[in-house]
């Protein structure tokens, strides 16, 4: 049957069926079902997933102050990005102010998840789409020399480098134990870099693995330890003192010197490992243009990195805040988190009641009332289900829409609006990037697009965390060492009903929590996740979410080889972590993937 | 004389406490640490489910105790303990960790860059339910926290780092704080769906 969708794509799921289906999870899972034409092409599109449905439940009658560490608890990535969020939440509803070194510190933190995050996810959870581990084996490691020097001035590069890596990675594979590798399809045909690029990447993929524990050293600095870093209603919970006498756990000078010396580095692997090896892989997929999906009609940025304490508005946030529809650049709407007109979750076809499903309901009001069940036309039972059916309810996550449009969150949405916005800092580097690799605009709007425009935002990132590091040690110097405002901090001095709402732009998109506090107490806690908005199921107007277009259109070399559809939900970097199996249409496991 | 250096041991729960018996890791932990005062060389780590990031902290151990939610499809609360090679051939092998395929990665990543674990030991206990999210850590797993606890000392005592049991009413600084230490989270904790 053929169903046109009110957002532009056409559906059609008489064709045969794949399901990517999951074993395992840490923060929810996903599973993909696609039907192919005869020529393998992708027609139709279902993504449904499990993700933290009761986090009203957890943190309802819990003091306000203590909701961060719950929700840093959600997702085993983004931990620091949903503490900050949650201590924005609560400080908008008490209206309280933090010092200008505690906005400078949560930026630094911000930018460090960022940074950290992004080279994480390309080299450890995207790269191995492209880069084929076994054909590395067969490199010149004189001419991976060769290409390396070309590419960058980055040291570790010489023909005996390459050579003891080629080594080890030979003994590792001849023992039998892939480890990080053993989840890829390698020789299929969708690889298509040449052994020396494969052999370079797989270099850089174990540096990227020594260095990402350098990056996150700011992490336990400013937050005290690290995984889950401290954090603090009304400020940061390191206190400050130049001096370096006293106070246990004070942020001193030497300490200081220490972040700057990580950022100079983040700095360097950025520019001279991480650019190139995205410019260069992506100089042999360059007619890849697939898995643009919604990018290139509807996103959506909430903004973020505030340059001075306190103000969220657009014009004081670094990272851009807007909308675009139906793809006009030439127009970015103004995004208003309060305004229960604009950001809405329906739940037609999520496993939710709502009185009215018709209807969505803005997060202040949200509901979370599960009510699980298949549609007529599923097959297999609840507990062992074969195939879902999209034309009912078939996914655990809800369906977020801004003003009724399926939205398509994170950097490559954040750096499409700043392209729009005609901000010189966004749009340089895209426009530099597409003339290197010989490509128009429309090019960005790819699941390329979106792993490009991850590796500028980590360069810009890097950028501004100098920028915050300079700003911190500058006001210091100055003398003011304030990190905290607790001015508000006893409940009697709160108001007995308050709501409020805080927004980030976590390394995946666009997040906000919303709170509502009644006598010192939570009363309702909403959170929409950027893979709420990415990988949401239809409306109740039959449009598809972010994840279900991308896939749209995109031919397969081997449907029992899902590397494409591995390749695209990647490139979102989905806060799910999937391993999958693929299971042929009548059930039976063929293959074993991770999709993350 | 050259003193020898005590091998550095990292005792490491993996688990989210948000998701009923996934907890398990992070609570056998949270118990142990109140049970038994370990020795200097001893660190203790709640690594949530950090996956990947957690390589660093594995590759700074000499030897390495992992308390986990495993699934082997044993009655529930039923603790299973794997030793050396087994482990990540354990976790390897089918859906064993209930972390991502992930923890066997995170030793494989160990082990590409060089610095594997001398001595690896698992404390495992079989969940019964992983889909209550929100949820209390179920009563066989909850029953199974202090054994978890009591094998693990056993097992520090092994490699050279014995542990002193805590006298009653000793006062122990938190491992986790802001409500989430296991007292608090279950006294809020909602009841499992039906």
């Amino acid at each position: 049957m053929t169903v046109q969708t009110p957002n532009g794509f056409t559906l059609d799921n008489s064709g045969k069926r794949i399901v990517v289906d999951p074993v395992t999870r840490i923060e929810g899972h996903m599973r993909v079902e696609v039907n192919v034409d005869e020529q393998n092409v992708i027609r139709n599109a279902v993504s449904t997933g499990t993700m933290w449905r009761g986090i009203e439940v957890i943190l309802r009658g819990r003091d306000p102050r203590d909701a961060w560490a719950f929700t840093e608890r959600i997702c085993g990535v983004c931990t620091g990005t949903h503490a900050l969020t949650s201590v924005r939440a609560v400080e908008d509803a008490l209206q309280i102010r933090i010092p200008e070194n505690a906005n400078s510190i949560r930026n630094i933190m911000q930018l460090t998840l960022q940074v950290h995050d992004h080279i994480v996810h390309f080299y450890h959870l995207h790269a191995l789409d492209w880069v084929d581990v076994v054909s590395a084996l067969s490199a010149d490691p004189k001419a991976t020399s060769a290409l390396a020097q070309s590419l960058s001035p980055w040291p570790l590069s010489s023909p005996g480098y390459f050579r003891d890596l080629q080594g080890r990675l030979k003994k590792f594979v001849e023992s039998g134990q892939l480890g990080p590798f053993k989840n890829g399809y390698w020789g299929s045909k969708a690889y298509r870099l040449p052994p020396e690029a494969n052999l370079m990447a797989v270099a850089h993929y174990l540096e990227a693995l020594d260095f990402q524990k350098e990056i996150v050293k700011i992490h336990t600095i400013f937050g005290g330890k690290n995984p889950h870093p401290n954090w603090l209603v009304g400020g940061v919970p390191c206190p400050i003192n130049v001096d370096g006498i006293g106070g246990v756990g004070a942020i001193n000078m030497e300490r200081l010197n220490y972040v700057t010396e990580i950022i100079d580095r983040s700095i360097e692997f950025t520019n001279q490992v991480y650019l190139p090896d995205v410019a260069a892989i992506g100089s042999f997929y360059k007619d890849w243009l697939y898995g643009g999906g919604l990018s290139s009609q509807s996103v959506l940025a909430y903004g973020d990195i505030p340059e001075h304490a306190n103000d969220y508005s657009a014009a004081n946030l670094a990272l851009p805040q807007g909308a675009i529809i139906n793809g006009n650049l030439a127009e970015v709407f103004p995004v208003n988190l309060r305004d229960p007109l604009e950001i809405q979750e329906f739940v037609a076809h999520s496993w939710y009641k709502y009185p009215d499903e018709t209807k969505g309901l803005h997060p202040w009001d949200g509901v979370t009332d599960p009510h699980y069940e298949l549609g007529p036309n599923a097959k297999g039972t609840k507990t062992n289900i074969e195939s879902l059916d999209e034309g009912a309810k078939y996914s655990w996550i809800k369906s977020p829409r801004w003003k009724g449009h399926a939205m398509e969150v994170g950097p490559l949405a954040r750096w499409i609006v700043g392209y729009a916005q005609n901000k010189p800092e966004f749009k340089e580097p895209v426009d530099k990037l597409l003339k290197d690799l010989g490509l128009p605009t429309s090019a960005l709007f790819s699941t390329l697009g979106r792993t490009a425009a991850r590796a500028l935002e980590c360069q810009w990132a890097a950028d501004k965390l100098k920028h915050f590091q300079d700003k911190l040690i500058a006001t210091i110097k100055a003398g003011d060492s304030s990190t905290a405002n607790v001015d508000k901090w006893e409940p009697k001095s709160w108001p007995s009903e308050v709501k409020g709402v805080g927004f980030t732009e976590a390394p995946r998109g666009a997040l906000a929590h919303w709170i509502k506090i009644k006598d010192g107490r939570i009363d309702n806690y909403q959170a929409v996740v950027p893979t709420t908005w990415n990988g949401s199921p239809r409306d109740p107007n039959g449009n598809i979410g972010a994840f279900e277009a991308s896939l749209m259109n995109t031919p397969m070399a081997d449907p029992t080889q899902p590397l494409e559809i591995l390749r695209t939900l990647h490139s979102f970097d989905p806060c799910l972590a999937c391993s999958t199996h693929v299971m042929s249409p009548d059930g039976q496991e063929m293959a074993k993937v991770t999709v993350r | 004389m050259v003193q020898e250096r005590k091998p550095g041991i990292l005792v490491l729960g993996i688990g989210n406490i948000l998701w009923a018996d996934e907890g398990f890791g992070v609570r056998a932990l949270e118990t142990f640490h109140g049970r038994y005062r370990a020795a200097a060389s001893v660190s203790l780590l709640d690594g949530g489910t950090q996956g990947l990031y957690l390589v660093q902290f594995v590759q700074e151990a000499d030897y390495l105790l992992v308390f986990d939610a495993i699934d082997y499809g044993l009655e529930p609360g039923t603790l299973k303990i794997v030793q050396g090679d087994e482990v990540p051939k354990f976790t390897g092998a089918k859906k064993m960790s209930l972390h991502q395929t992930g923890f066997q990665e995170v030793l494989s990543a160990a082990d590409l860059l060089g610095d594997y674990p001398e001595k690896l030991a698992l404390i495992g206990c079989q969940p019964l339910d992983l889909e209550d999210w929100g949820g209390p850590l179920t009563a066989p797993v909850r029953q199974q926290l202090e054994q978890a606890a009591d094998i693990a000392a056993t097992i520090l005592g092994q490699w050279g780092a014995p542990c002193l049991r805590r006298s009653p009413g000793e006062s122990v600084a938190p491992l986790l704080g802001n409500d989430i230490d296991f007292a608090s989270y279950e006294k809020f904790s909602a009841p499992p769906e039906a």
